[in-house]
């Protein structure tokens, strides 16, 4: 078991590793190498300029020495990573960090709200679509969720905003809040502050449904598969023998025992939601950290698109790690699996 | 078992003809022309049968031959797209059948976009799904069977692969090759799906090479790929099947969204991704008049990734070792009344392994 720990923390650490390299050589390989450009474009607007100036410019912006051997390159990209520092953005001129931070917590809470949202109604939709195997309930239901699990999110999305947003203009077609929101959130002003609140949640409301139709038909057949397994078990069959009540039994033997390998899914599925938002808040023009991979990408920003990136990947080796070390405690039974892996 | 060790049998005892107790059973040998019906009874006629059988698979198989055969004869029959080739922004049937999907804000053929942009659609799921059916197979096969060390390297580099967030990476790979070529495209979109298939397949050849006709081969000194080839692949086709269909989701999903963006590269690709992101700029949503332009495309993609789903549901059952080892033994006894069916039926049992 030990092992098992030290294995799988030495395997994040190689995972961060090998993306951090990744991302340093594509950045290099990136088309019109930025770091060229941007001196070329330092050089024609500077001419007083020392080369020695150009080259710590070029340096703060990309955390690359140009010039400088690969290695030596590579080491310097690795430590000012390791320190936070994701470079600067070329056509913002802020420090990519910044920009992120300021719109990871956007992302976090609509990604974070829609996923809970899909589990909690996937898991019950699931469960009772199992106990009414073979019923009309059950047969609508799964066709239901095979089609809208078939969906990408995006449609869903395009969709909703088509008709919610702009034929029946119920919902903002775009923004984090409105323009005339103060943004409040303080304890001495809980009305100015419930009225934010109030409107930010207005605003993600489509994004957040977009996902959560989609998401949540895959955890719901999911979990009737689980439940339909475990409701075959002998265990279950003693437990009615004992007499124990109906509700009980569909909580503590089929629910518990159906939920648990969803763990790990939904801990995964965590870092997966910050990935995918990348389409769906272009969709809502919704400025978290997705929509900034873009708004990158069209303005040849790499530093900006390389920052996202980073951070993406950061937090799906967390959530991994994260499942791996704590399933264990979770549900006791993998423990004694836990080594083979 | 009888049959598999029957067929594994007769290539080493063909080797090592030296033997009295061998000659007896080199008389069984198939002839060439009965192995290559057997095979197909396995590979063709038995899955094929399954699918047909099970309702969702029909449907399923039925919408994705609708889209293929689009694909392939659709761009000939049907004219191409050209600006001002009609009216502008008339509506679905307006003018008869001379635009049956109506036409778009240049006047170009709305159903003759979608019929143009199928084919290299095809080909990017063709590319993308072989890709990851290759690599993960390999991958996962060499790392489950072979143990050891090349399992340890090979696991550490198929979770790195799994971990990192594969849109964000496509975007940016995309960003950086501009593939143009559907092929080339369909590589990119599948750069991190093999890991998944890799994984799942190493896991199911774990638990298929500690099986005793597996250590029979090993003990009759086949070599390692043969032994993959003829004892291990067997076992995970229909599992490969789903994950080709699956792969082929993933490439549908991630080029529309991309060519939606505008991230991946188009000037003379029409794509239902690039309708999609035409018609919303030029505004589809806010007039109802041109409601058509959108939904053809999105009805497009959603007709197909439901068929894809449909299927792969509907071939889970292909995993489920009974309905195989009942489909098989039919196949067997149809064709081969020589009592092959029953040992197509153990097979079938083991066949299905999990």
């Amino acid at each position: 078991m030990q092992r098992y720990y030290v294995e799988r923390t030495l395997q994040a650490i190689v995972t961060v590793v090998s993306v951090m390299s990744l991302a340093f050589f594509l950045l290099r390989l990136m088309p019109g190498n930025p770091a060229d450009a941007y001196r070329a474009e330092l050089i024609q607007n500077n001419p007083q300029m020392t080369q020695a100036e150009i080259d710590h410019r070029v340096e703060r912006k990309l955390n690359v020495i140009p010039d400088a051997p690969l290695h030596e390159q590579y080491v310097n990209y690795v430590t000012g990573l390791l320190q936070g520092d994701l470079g600067e953005s070329i056509n913002e001129g802020v420090p990519v960090a910044e920009i992120i931070a300021e719109a990871l917590p956007w992302t976090i809470f609509t990604m974070a709200t829609a996923l809970l949202l899909s589990f909690a109604i996937g898991v019950s939709l699931g469960a009772m679509m199992a106990y009414k195997e073979g019923s009309y309930f059950d047969n609508g239901f799964s066709v239901g969720s095979i089609l809208f699990n078939s969906i990408p999110n995006y449609i869903v999305g395009i969709v909703l905003i088509w008709f919610l947003g702009y034929r029946f203009e119920l919902f903002p077609t775009g923004g984090r809040y409105s323009t005339d929101m103060e943004p409040t959130v303080a304890l001495l002003e809980p009305l100015q502050t419930l009225a934010f609140l109030g409107d930010a949640v207005w605003h993600a409301a489509l994004l957040i449904a977009s996902y959560t139709v989609v998401a949540a038909g895959g955890w719901a057949l999911r979990m009737r598969g689980n439940s339909i397994q475990i409701l075959g078990e002998d265990y279950l069959r003693v437990a009615r023998l004992r007499g124990l009540s109906e509700r009980r039994i569909a909580t503590r033997y089929v629910g518990r025992n159906a939920v648990l390998p969803l763990y790990t899914a939904l801990l995964i599925a965590i870092g997966f939601a910050l990935g995918g938002s990348v389409i769906l808040e272009q969709v809502f023009t919704y400025p978290g950290v997705g929509y900034y991979m873009i708004e990158g990408l069209e303005a040849r920003d790499y530093p900006l698109m390389m920052g996202v990136f980073l951070v993406m990947t950061v937090a799906v080796v967390l959530g991994v790690y994260i499942a791996d070390l704590t399933y264990g405690i979770i549900d006791p039974r993998a423990q004694t699996r836990g080594g083979e892996h | 078992m009888s049959e598999r060790s029957e067929r594994t049998g007769t290539e080493p005892l063909h080797a090592i003809e030296d033997g009295d107790a061998f000659e007896a059973v080199s008389e069984t040998t198939l002839t060439r022309k009965e192995r290559y019906q057997r095979l197909l009874d396995r590979w063709v006629l038995a899955p094929g049968r399954i699918v047909w059988s099970e309702r969702r698979a029909r449907i399923g198989a039925g919408i994705i031959l609708l889209y293929v055969i689009l694909g392939l004869i659709g761009p000939a029959l049907y004219k191409e797209p050209r600006t001002n080739q009609g009216p502008r922004s008339i509506a679905p049937l307006a003018e008869g059948l001379a635009y049956p999907l109506g036409t778009d804000n240049l006047g170009r053929d709305i159903l003759a976009q979608i019929v143009h942009a199928t084919p290299s659609m095809l080909q990017m799921i063709a590319a993308g799904g072989l890709f990851v059916t290759v690599m993960g197979v390999t991958v996962g096969t060499v790392a489950g069977y072979s143990g050891g060390r090349t399992d340890r390297a090979l696991s550490l580099v198929t979770d790195i692969v799994m971990t990192i967030p594969g849109l964000p990476l496509i975007v940016i790979l995309a960003a950086l090759l501009e593939p143009q070529n559907p092929i080339v495209t369909g590589l990119i979109l599948t750069v991190n799906v093999w890991a998944g298939l890799a994984r799942e397949i190493r896991s199911q050849v774990l638990s298929i090479s500690r099986h005793s006709y597996v250590e029979a081969s090993q003990a009759m000194g086949l070599s390692t790929p043969s032994i993959i080839v003829k004892d291990i692949l067997p076992n995970i086709m229909p599992y490969v099947l789903i994950t080709f269909v699956n792969a082929a989701r993933q490439v549908i999903f991630a080029s529309v969204g991309l060519y939606f963006l505008g991230v991946l590269p188009y000037d003379s690709v029409v794509n239902w991704g690039v309708m999609i992101d035409q018609a919303v700029s030029g505004g589809a949503m806010h007039v109802a008049s041109m409601a058509h332009w959108l939904v053809a495309p999105l009805a497009t993609i959603t007709l197909l990734s439901f068929g894809l789903i449909l299927f792969s549901q509907g071939t889970d059952r292909m995993f489920n070792p009974r309905v195989r080892a009942r489909h098989a033994s039919t196949t067997g006894s149809d064709d081969d009344p020589t009592g092959a069916g029953d040992g197509a039926a153990t097979t079938g049992a083991g066949g299905g392994v999990r």
